[in-house]
């Protein structure tokens, strides 16, 4: 199915080699741990513990806040010290609400409930246990899973293909690799669990051609399964975009504006369909997962099992430390990450790696006027305009950049990647995505205020009116006692 | 009957004539355009700007007295959106990012209720010698309470910044 492959794209140097070849290292427990509530696409979760207690592993520590959520459970035993702000893993440097334990070192967890087969209990019940479990999408997006499962069982047309994301394809992360070498078996279950969940007529396994190892341990897990399909894709960034594999895999375009289910797809990245796994048939709550620690200022790039909440100041020692001082920190891959104010911040549930870069890495030339090359263009795997969008987002023009594809923009880098000017393309892009969402939040506000302010007048004048009506009462001998009431209010 | 007619019809006549011609001679201005604008504006009649009102300051706008980005409230949106609407340039650039909101003291409030009952949008709630408490989604830092308040106890603050209400700076190359 290569011929059908998604235009555009970029080849990065893979650098994961690095980190490729080492097992996945389990780590001792950290003195401290700080999980932010904060973790997932959609709104803060809401404290359930108070400094002072204790508890246990897997216990509740954070329910679902409005809307768009996700639950957040203790990685291990210990005592709550705070509840507070602290300095969040995003690249403003912004402080919000964590958990912070004192890890005690017993690693007590909490009583898991006896599970039946999951296979034969009903698929709502399953859904809601996977979203107890505070299970999010682990590529990246950290959206949460249980939405997605509830979403495909209302959808339409039902879902034809559950698509396992094992592409991979930001430069240095090894940790999908890993897992899918490793533990092949539990993401074969956790697919097979997803697909039983949203009745879903085959499972395609998505793997880039450069992880053999982790393409023959799939093949071999998904052997005695005939509707399970490893699928090999070429390598090319980014192929572990949801919509540029389903039209790799497929052939199928999702719509502008559209989602992987227009086209009778679900997909879930093979960390989240472990976790599934995890979830349903041992009851254990989304408290770990598999980081890749690497780049050039580290001493022993490796993937590790860390806890979320974990410093990454403390994953970074676990592997050797730095050689010299990291130019920069990135959490996620280089082509999308960001940079992290310092390595005082948490791991989140969507981190799949920790980057400390040396100088050689980040060499940032200046940007100089764009030559209308147009390469950006080619490599715009959306087929967008990336130069057009820029410009446009640089005029404070956000419509006339929406016009050239904004809204389609998955923010890749594609086009920053093979920009000769070095202009940040991507920064422009999340400039105007930003200031328009800005906008929009305003004028909803306005409309709100605005609303307000036309009710209280009309209260005034019905009140201006019961006065006088009041007034005029007076006179007569009986006067209504509510309209006293009022005049006296006044 | 015939009287009947003729009266009536010279009265009509005449009765329309004078409406007529009363409509030209106490003919009042008003501009369409205005109105429209208005019905932009935040309705809050806040005073911000320096106008008496919305519609002042709308006239003030339409007429090219004042900039598109005179109303605080409204913010960039409404600076975009009336920039749209009188086809003019704007520059954004002065504009405020982050706009103020009332925070009472509550140390200091006496709970005298005279700043909600100024507000424009019912964004202060509280009871007589109560602490009051302004609601930050339906406050348009329009003052008034500061200006209301005897014990000096409103301040005017930005919203803490947070991860839903950060966004991306400008990239500053050239």
């Amino acid at each position: 199915m290569w011929f059908s492959a998604f235009r555009g794209g970029v080849h990065p140097d893979g650098f994961k080699e690095l980190s490729s070849q080492l097992p996945i290292k389990t780590l001792p427990l950290p003195k401290e741990l700080r999980v932010s509530l904060r973790q997932h696409a959609g709104s803060e979760a809401i404290p359930v513990v108070k400094a002072g207690e204790r508890v246990l592993k897997g216990q509740l520590i954070g329910r679902p806040g409005e809307g768009l959520s996700a639950a957040v459970h203790a990685p291990t035993s210990g005592i709550v010290t705070a509840v507070e702000e602290v300095l969040a893993a995003h690249p403003s440097g912004i402080h919000s609400k964590a958990v912070v334990i004192e890890v005690d070192g017993k690693d007590e967890a909490i009583p898991t409930v006896a599970t039946l087969d999951p296979f034969t209990m009903d698929r709502a019940e399953l859904a809601q246990r996977v979203s107890e479990a505070g299970i999010v999408g682990m590529g990246g997006a950290a959206f949460p899973a249980a939405v997605k499962l509830s979403a495909a069982t209302r959808s339409k047309d039902g879902i034809e293909t559950l698509m396992i994301n094992g592409g991979e394809c930001e430069p240095y992360l090894t940790a999908d690799d890993r897992l899918m070498r490793e533990r092949a078996d539990q993401i074969i279950l956790g697919a097979r669990l997803i697909q039983y969940i949203i009745n879903a007529g085959r499972i395609a396994i998505a793997i880039e051609d450069n992880k053999g190892e982790a393409i023959e341990a799939m093949r071999a897990a998904a052997k005695p399964y005939s509707d399970i399909e490893v699928v090999v894709v070429p390598t090319r960034y980014p192929m572990g975009s949801a919509k540029q594999m389903i039209q790799a895999v497929t052939g199928k375009e999702v719509p502008a504006g559209g989602r992987s289910s227009d086209v009778g797809v679900l997909m879930h990245n093979v960390a989240t369909a472990y976790a599934i796994a995890q979830c349903l048939t041992r009851g254990e709550p989304l408290i770990s997962r598999i980081v890749t620690i690497s780049g050039g200022a580290v001493k022993r790039p490796q993937n590790v099992e860390a806890l979320i909440g974990t410093p990454i100041s403390h994953l970074v020692e676990q592997c050797g430390g730095t050689s010299d001082t990291p130019d920069r920190i990135i959490l996620g891959g280089p082509m999308m990450g960001v940079i992290m104010p310092s390595t005082d911040v948490p791991l989140n549930k969507g981190s799949a790696g920790v980057l400390a870069l040396n100088k050689r890495e980040v060499a940032a030339p200046a940007a100089s006027p764009c030559i209308r090359c147009a390469r950006c263009v080619d490599a715009c795997p959306m087929g967008l305009v990336p130069l057009e969008m820029a410009n446009h987002a640089r005029a404070q023009d956000f419509d006339g950049a929406n016009d050239y594809g904004l809204k389609d923009c998955i923010l890749c880098g594609s086009c920053a990647y093979v920009c000769p000017s070095h202009i940040p393309l991507v920064h422009y892009f999340q400039y105007a995505k930003g200031e328009q969402s800005a906008q929009k939040a305003t004028a909803k506000r306005s409309d709100y205020t605005r609303e307000l302010s036309d009710a209280k007048r009309e209260r005034k004048e019905k009140e201006a009116a019961a006065k006088a009506a009041a007034k005029a009462a007076k006179r007569k001998p009986k006067p209504a006692k509510k309209a006293v009431a009022e005049e006296e209010d006044e | 009957m015939i009287a009947a007619i003729v009266v009536l019809t010279a009265m009509g006549l005449l009765l329309g004539w004078g409406l007529g011609y009363a409509s030209r001679i106490f003919h009042v201005d008003s501009d369409p355009l205005v109105e429209e604008v208005t019905a932009m504006m935040p309705g809050t009649q806040c005073g911000q700007c320096g106008y008496a009102g919305c519609t002042p300051a709308a006239e003030a706008v339409v007429h090219g007295e004042a900039p598109v980005t005179l109303c605080p409230p409204g913010g960039k949106p409404l600076a975009v959106a009336l920039a749209d609407k009188l086809g003019v340039e704007v520059n954004l650039d002065g504009m405020s990012d982050v706009p103020l909101y009332a925070k009472i003291d509550r140390e200091l409030c006496t709970g005298c209720m005279r700043c909600s009952k100024v507000c424009p949008t019912d964004a202060i709630v509280g009871a007589n010698k109560q602490i009051h408490a302004v609601i930050r989604s339906a406050c348009t830092g329009c003052e008034a309470c500061d200006n209301a308040c005897p014990e000096d106890c409103i301040d005017m603050q930005p919203d803490p910044m947070t991860l839903d209400t950060w966004n991306w700076p400008k990239p500053n190359v050239a």
